[in-house]
């Protein structure tokens, strides 16, 4: 019952956005319906810690520990950034960037975005799960160009070519996978469900697993923005408006990784742990050592946050890969805390762009000076991605330096070197855009920093004291993907 | 009807769907690549028929009308539409000369084999070699996507992608559960229309289809 409530709530606002999304009170709605949304989440939730795993509705929905915590991240993460949107959208209609019709787009789609998110992390069935990712990718596009500029439709065509490519990729996948599923399942809908196939990994036939891996890594990794099938990632984040480069980044990147965790634990089923965890840990490795090394060519102020989400999806990757109780922890908190820290980004970048009238960084200069709360948000959100201590993102990144070292030294000193160089590249570049003297106007509307604040503030408090039911939450999910 | 006879039909097919593949990367006019994707989609259904009638799994009937009005009449005459409303009627230029992509093809098909090979030995007697060929028309397709510089001819490689993905689901699982056909069916149709507004907004601010003007934004 509460997951039908937590996928209609969604669905239902793209429907009514769709029909009232340009009205004068549309980002209000837009936002009341995320709230819905994440109120459902909630209470999904308590069930969920309350009961135990749940199947529902002739078990197509499946919900554990470990999609749970994501459904209610992907909700809450919904909520903040429909509430950035609210000032921040109105600023780009008086800059003329924007006309109703469009927002009215907008608005249709993000809750239909926010829908597609939702049902692929909650679907039981894999097919119905590629259904949403795709699913996500149509939703997104159309707003990726939602400025019309060249650059932006350029951005938006290289995302939906290399995403439907990859997509296609990670289709033949399933279909490999119902291939071996079928031979011990029997053919039908059965063999399609993550909960049927997980009782029976052992006896899948091991070829066509690892054939199916790499199609599905291949697939869902190019939407997890893995090097090198990276390339649509920057482009889609700076030239989208700065609400979308949010939740792509925060909570579209996580879901797709959500998936090949999801398939890896049936993988491992069938040929143990050292085949995908190696994959895995080759892709984020490479994806980490390349975004760090990219990070200093940057200009455009969300490009640079676009390589740096880049850099951290391959932390995460890296840290799955590894497997084992602490590593998978280690993956899941930073899965948390890089989706927090890196919208609380997006949202001061998306304000102090407008401050500032562009997004090139040399232009951008004495943010505290013009507006202190939007610097200050910036300056803070910065040295938590960077992984200084005491936020959440130093005791993900020193759980899995640590287990690296104990498990895989020899991958410790590419992390080391990629960290320091991410961090000089952006702390460099952030420096000078915050301090400094400032000749700008501050905003004609109020900016929206309570959700920057909010997210900054639960990443320190997650930094300083994980609530013992949270560690109990993480654990039980690490104990069903390690 | 023998099973071994239509074990043949079923390779004769898969072998038509990989000469198909072969004759769209070569080909040069945008017209005649639409009628070659609506022949592939045609050597689909027919397949699917065949695999419906041999094995008796009557949701693959269902399968096989949605391709057929999916990818042999619907797509195709969007496509149409398409290029007809934005005069489009000009050869492709490709990155790589032909015959160099029509080697690199050959290339592919060989790998596609080599690496189906362990999975073939365990398929069903009926669909024993489809696997390769499923894998190498995607191949193909990806091939064509990457040599290609127009906006459509690479939306039809995206396309026939989808095609081998779903030879390889007919043929080799004797059909993925209908309710998951229906989904990927209509991102597939969302997909083209989609790719229809893109078009127009492509043309709109680039005054061609031409994705080499498209070179704004770097690797950087």
């Amino acid at each position: 019952m509460e997951v039908a409530i937590v996928l209609g709530l969604p669905l239902s606002g793209a429907i009514l956005l769709a029909l009232v999304g340009q009205r004068a009170w549309a980002p209000e709605l837009n936002a009341t319906m995320s709230f819905a949304t994440f109120f459902a989440a909630i209470l999904l939730t308590a069930r969920v810690i309350a009961d135990g795993p749940i199947l529902a509705l002739n078990e197509q929905f499946f919900v554990d520990p470990f999609n749970v915590f994501l459904v209610a991240l992907t909700a809450f993460v919904g909520f903040t950034t429909a509430l950035f949107s609210r000032p921040y959208m109105r600023a780009e209609q008086d800059r003329g960037r924007l006309n109703a019709a469009r927002l009215r787009l907008y608005h249709s789609m993000y809750q239909l975005f926010m829908f597609t998110m939702l049902l692929c992390l909650l679907s039981n069935n894999v097919g119905a799960m590629w259904v949403a990712m795709e699913g996500a990718t149509l939703s997104t596009v159309l707003l990726v160009s939602l400025y019309r500029t060249p650059a932006s439709l350029e951005a938006a065509w290289k995302y939906f070519i290399l995403c439907s490519v990859g997509i296609a990729q990670a289709l033949f996948g399933t279909i490999l996978l119902y291939f071996a599923a079928e031979k011990v399942l029997g053919a039908g809908g059965g063999a399609l469900l993550w909960t049927h196939l997980h009782a029976v990994r052992s006896q899948l036939e091991p070829t066509v697993l690892s054939l199916a891996f790499v199609f599905l890594l291949v697939g869902y990794g190019t939407k997890v923005g893995l090097v090198p099938l990276h390339n649509w990632l920057p482009d889609a984040h700076a030239e989208g408006p700065t609400p979308i480069s949010a939740v792509l980044s925060g909570l579209l990147l996580n879901v797709a990784l959500y998936s090949v965790v999801r398939s890896k634990v049936l993988v491992d089923g069938a040929l143990g742990h050292g085949f995908s965890g190696g994959l895995m840990m080759g892709f984020g490795l490479l994806s980490v050592v390349v975004a760090a090394f990219f990070l200093s060519r940057q200009r455009d102020v969300k490009r640079m946050f676009a390589y740096s989400s880049i850099e951290h999806m391959g932390i995460m990757t890296f840290a799955f890969g590894m497997g084992g109780a602490v590593a998978a922890f280690a993956g899941l908190l930073h899965m948390t805390v890089h989706s927090l820290t890196k919208s609380a980004i997006f949202f001061t970048v998306g304000h102090a762009s407008q401050v500032a009238g562009t997004q090139d960084m040399a232009s951008i200069r004495g943010l505290v000076q013009a507006s202190p709360t939007i610097g200050w948000g910036l300056v803070l959100g910065t040295l938590a991605i960077l992984g200084l201590p005491p936020f959440g993102v130093f005791t993900s990144e020193f759980m899995v330096l640590t287990t690296a070292m104990h498990e895989h030294s020899w991958a410790t000193p590419f992390l080391l070197v990629a960290l320091g160089v991410a961090f000089a590249s952006i702390f460099g570049k952030v420096q000078p855009m915050v301090f400094g003297e400032s000749s700008v106007e501050p905003l004609k509307r109020g900016p929206a920093l309570v959700p920057v604040f909010t997210h900054l503030a639960i990443v320190l408090a997650l930094g300083l004291y994980i609530p013992p039911y949270l560690v109990g939450w993480y654990r039980q999910a690490a104990a069903l993907i390690g | 009807m023998d099973a071994p006879f239509s074990t043949q039909l079923v390779n004769v097919l898969a072998a038509l769907l990989l000469l198909i593949a072969f004759a769209m990367l070569s080909q040069r006019r945008v017209l005649t690549l639409i009628k070659l994707f609506a022949w592939q989609g045609a050597v689909l259904t027919a397949s699917t028929v065949v695999v419906a009638w041999t094995t008796g799994y009557t949701d693959l009937y269902i399968s096989a009308g949605i391709t057929l009005s999916l990818k042999v009449i619907l797509i195709p005459w969007l496509l149409h539409r398409l290029i007809d409303r934005l005069f489009i009627r000009w050869d492709i230029e490709t990155l790589i000369n032909i015959p160099t992509t029509m080697l690199i093809g050959i290339g592919l098909v060989i790998f596609s084999f080599a690496l189906a090979t362990p999975i073939s030995q365990m398929a069903s007697t009926l669909t024993r070699s489809t696997v390769g060929i499923a894998l190498a028309t995607v191949l193909l397709s990806f091939l064509m996507m990457i040599v290609r510089r127009k906006a459509v001819p690479q939306v039809i490689g995206f396309l026939a992608m989808e095609n081998g993905v779903f030879f390889a689901a007919t043929t080799a699982t004797f059909g993925m559960p209908l309710v998951w056909e229906l989904g990927v069916a209509l991102d597939v149709l969302v997909a083209t229309l989609i790719f229809g507004i893109f078009f127009f907004h492509i043309r709109e601010q680039f005054e061609s289809l031409d994705i080499r003007h498209m070179e704004k934004l770097r690797q950087d």
